[in-house]
């Protein structure tokens, strides 16, 4: 059973992120009642939300992967790390734009700087914009390897760092949904919804990132065998 | 030798180089007080006091910048860096001891930066100097690690600059609340943190960077 399942490990995650993401954006946008404040145009906050929690939880993902190699010494978790980097700053993009959307929607502006998730979004994109800049332009080896790996745990200390600083520089303007202020807290439906869409994304990230690595090992492989035949 | 001997013999080469070369740092103090000058004209005349501290910071951000991208230049071009690694230290040593150069570098830009900006600009006050002492710590810290890592990348000037300012925002951060609102200690502390939490990744992980 459990070999079955790591073989078809891409086709079940593909079918859990299709089902998901069906089932939630369904749930989005014809069960949870509208928000008292925002109305309508909270809804985006099903789509913004979990694809920043995946975002995270990539780079989380990247870190561990990494931090093991620093561990082990292992060449593959390298490139695990590397496409769960990957993964994270697709990821990280769509929440810049989805956040965009909603800043759009809720305040009249594509950009606020007082929105702290999105300005740490774009911290972190630089951040990790700046890990495939390191990449290619050193020479591949254990050397880039083990810079790559210390370079993404700079990233996860980075995201808590980076959140208090922007937390002491800046106003309060994005609405938090997670406090405990119980007129903001989540409604049962609003949260089941929540969770279906997180579920959905992750399992979307976790289906991209099994399909980029399986791309990626192929392609070491194939550029091994060339240059044994040259 | 103890870690601490190998440490302040590293030190002490860094800083002797520098002292025969001078190469680095007067290049340092042209360059903050140059900048120092442009700012003046980029700034409107009725610029708010904030607005001359950001840019004081942005300022000492690029000088150090220009430090660091040099930093590691000897131990590339004359292949030190590798008899460094087989000598028998601790490769943390290293980090430890250009951290330390690097920071002397930084606090001698610096000494002419604040006379020259409270010339310039406005009057300095304590809590902009020790906002400098703790930033000079953590850009130092983060940035020996980023130079070492540039310098075994192809384009190390332009890699440098792109590794290094976002992780140094969070500095920046600290260092304009510091010297620009009613209530540094806060800003102190966050600094004081940074560094803490950068010191150790990076001196925990410079092993990693110039080993195989």
């Amino acid at each position: 059973m459990s070999t079955s399942l790591r073989n078809n490990q891409h086709v079940v995650l593909a079918a859990a992120a299709g089902c998901l993401l069906l089932a939630g954006t369904s749930l989005a946008f014809y069960w949870v009642p509208n928000a008292p404040v925002e109305g309508f145009r909270q809804r985006i906050f099903y789509v913004h939300v979990p694809i920043a929690l995946t975002a995270y939880a990539c780079f989380g993902w990247a870190a561990w992967k990494a931090l093991r190699l620093l561990w082990t010494r292992e060449r593959r978790y390298d490139l695990e790390s590397y496409t769960a980097v990957h993964m994270g700053v697709i990821f990280g993009i769509l929440t810049l734009v989805t956040g965009s959307i909603w800043a759009r929607t809720s305040w009249g502006h594509w950009w606020v700087w007082g929105s702290r998730q999105l300005v740490l979004f774009l911290v972190l994109f630089l951040f990790y914009a700046a890990y495939f800049m390191l990449r290619y332009s050193v020479e591949p080896g254990p050397r880039r390897a083990n810079m790559s790996a210390v370079y993404t745990l700079f990233g996860v200390a980075l995201i808590p760092v980076s959140f208090l600083a922007i937390r002491l520089a800046e106003d309060l303007v994005h609405p938090v949904v997670f406090t405990h202020d119980v007129q903001n807290r989540l409604t049962g439906s609003q949260l089941l919804t929540f969770l279906v869409c997180l579920g959905g994304m992750l399992s979307l990230a976790g289906s991209l990132y099994v399909n980029e690595l399986t791309g990626k090992r192929l392609d070491a492989r194939l550029r091994e065998l060339r240059e044994a035949l040259q | 030798m103890t870690y601490l001997g190998d440490v302040f013999a590293l030190a002490r080469k860094d800083l002797l180089l520098e002292l025969r070369s001078r190469d680095t740092v007067p290049a340092m103090l042209l360059f903050v007080v140059s900048t120092l000058v442009v700012f003046h004209f980029a700034l409107p005349s009725d610029a708010s006091a904030t607005a001359e501290t950001g840019l004081l910071w942005v300022a000492l951000l690029f000088t150090a910048l220009l430090g660091l991208v040099r930093a590691f230049v000897a131990e590339r071009e004359e292949r030190v860096l590798d008899g460094l690694v087989l000598a028998p230290c601790d490769r943390s040593a290293i980090w430890l001891g250009k951290v330390i150069g690097v920071v002397a570098f930084l606090v001698a830009a610096e000494v002419v930066a604040l006379p020259a900006y409270a010339l310039f600009f406005q009057p300095v006050g304590w809590e902009l100097v020790a906002a400098v002492a703790l930033a000079d710590l953590g850009l130092a810290a983060v940035g020996t690690l980023l130079a070492a890592m540039a310098a075994a990348g192809r384009a190390r000037e332009l890699l440098l600059p792109v590794l290094f300012l976002p992780l140094v925002i969070p500095i920046v951060v600290g260092g304009v609340g510091a010297s620009a609102t009613d209530d540094p200690g806060r800003y102190l502390a966050f600094l004081g943190l940074y560094d803490a939490v950068f010191a150790i990744l990076s001196w925990a992980s410079f092993e990693y960077v110039v080993t195989e």
